[in-house]
């Protein structure tokens, strides 16, 4: 999704889309090339990007990829949508973020969403510690602190967006 | 009909606004968290539905009834008569026994002591405070002092139970007790609460929890 959403921005190669990728979510792990053709293949084997004008140059054939409709429709509802809340979400959380800015996208209405999606995982977890045994309690209580990290971790950054935006729009 | 709402409150302290338009709805019997950065008005907002302060610009209404229009001797005694309140830390009053401190909203309406007394100790049993009757609130540790103002909180029987950072004071297992206490005595009284909290494990024990930014209440908040 984050290759996706990272040809939202404008048609783009292999090459430059692993390049940003790799700057921006891949947290000291650089995306191999092999992973990335894959990944383009399969987007494009399901309709979500074509494969534009091939530049020719000294070396291989540069493919340049474009983003669909149907890709561009499915980077929107997933930029929107928050994930289900569960624990150890960050790496998912913050792409959403960043992409959302990234694509001028509204990551404060995201974070809401998100927000919400959070603490009412949290209250229904609150409700099986009040009426469960202590297994119970314990374990719930594994998910409560899960989440809570995540809830100020959006709060901060809902406080950081603007210069957050500046930041990985360059 | 609602048991308590501020409708399009506005209040300032002096040049700084602190609610600009802050509106929410609390149901009878709803338990209600409203959760906001420091400084967000939550406070102040709860001041206003208590009928502690009265807004600027906007309405108040508890039971269908106006009552930031009320004179302040009317207000004060509705405080007494129909509200409860637990603050951050318990607030006892230090030369009285836990259980006159429990009984004192009763006497405060004119009970005598002896019913007043007998009325405020089962809530000893109730907040496994069983024992403690005698003690002084200094003789307290930190979740049996809040538990005291939390049987105080309730042993009138209000119609709404106003917290303040109910457990802001407490580690987070003894705060947990408190608050599942606080909830599970609230509904089987059927008393509407409105509590403030900055803490979302605590918040996760409401019904419904609203954000208060700016000012004015985010009501996206329903997951």
């Amino acid at each position: 999704m984050t290759l996706l959403g990272l040809l939202d921005r404008e048609p783009s190669h292999g090459y430059d889309l692993k390049r940003d990728y790799d700057a921006f979510f891949s947290r000291g792990k650089p995306l191999p090339f092999g992973q990335v053709y894959a990944t383009l293949s399969r987007l494009a084997r399901d309709g979500k990007i074509v494969i534009g004008e091939v530049e020719p140059g000294v070396g291989p054939e540069r493919k340049r990829y474009v983003i669909t409709e149907r890709g561009a429709t499915e980077v929107e509802s997933w930029l929107t949508e928050p994930v289900p809340a569960e624990p150890n979400l960050q790496t998912v959380l913050f792409t959403k973020v960043v992409l959302a800015l990234m694509l001028g996208r509204p990551a404060e209405d995201y974070l809401d969403r998100q927000r919400a999606a959070h603490l009412g995982r949290m209250k229904e977890l609150t409700e099986i510690k009040r009426s469960g045994t202590l297994v119970d309690a314990m374990l719930a209580d594994h998910g409560l602190f899960h989440l809570e990290a995540d809830l100020h971790w959006i709060d901060t950054t809902a406080a950081r967006l603007d210069a957050l935006a500046k930041e990985v729009r360059g | 009909m609602t048991a308590v709402e501020a409708r399009d409150v506005k209040l300032s302290f002096g040049e700084t606004p602190a609610l600009r338009g802050a509106s929410v709805a609390v149901e009878p019997g709803e338990i209600v968290a409203v959760m906001g950065p420091s400084g967000s008005g939550k406070s102040t907002l709860l001041h206003c539905l208590a009928g502690i302060l009265v807004p600027d610009v906007g309405e108040i209404h508890f039971d269908g009834r106006r009552i930031d229009t009320l004179s302040e001797t009317r207000r004060s005694v509705l405080r007494r008569d129909r509200f409860g309140f637990v603050f951050q830390s318990g607030q006892l009053v230090p030369e009285l026994t836990a259980e006159e401190n429990v009984a004192l909203p009763l006497l405060l309406n004119g009970v005598k002591r002896a019913a007043a007394l007998k009325e405020a100790r089962p809530w000893f049993e109730r907040l496994d405070l069983t024992g403690l009757e005698r003690r002084r609130s200094g003789e307290l540790s930190g979740g049996q002092a809040q538990r005291v103002a939390l049987a105080r909180g309730l042993v009138a029987r209000p119609g709404a139970l106003f917290a303040d950072e109910p457990t802001g004071a407490l580690d987070s297992l003894t705060g947990e007790q408190v608050m599942d206490l606080l909830v599970s005595s609230a509904r089987e009284e059927g008393t509407t609460v409105v509590l403030v909290t900055h803490d979302a494990r605590v918040a996760a024990y409401a019904d419904r929890q609203v954000i208060v930014r700016d000012g004015k209440v985010n009501a996206l908040v329903a997951a």
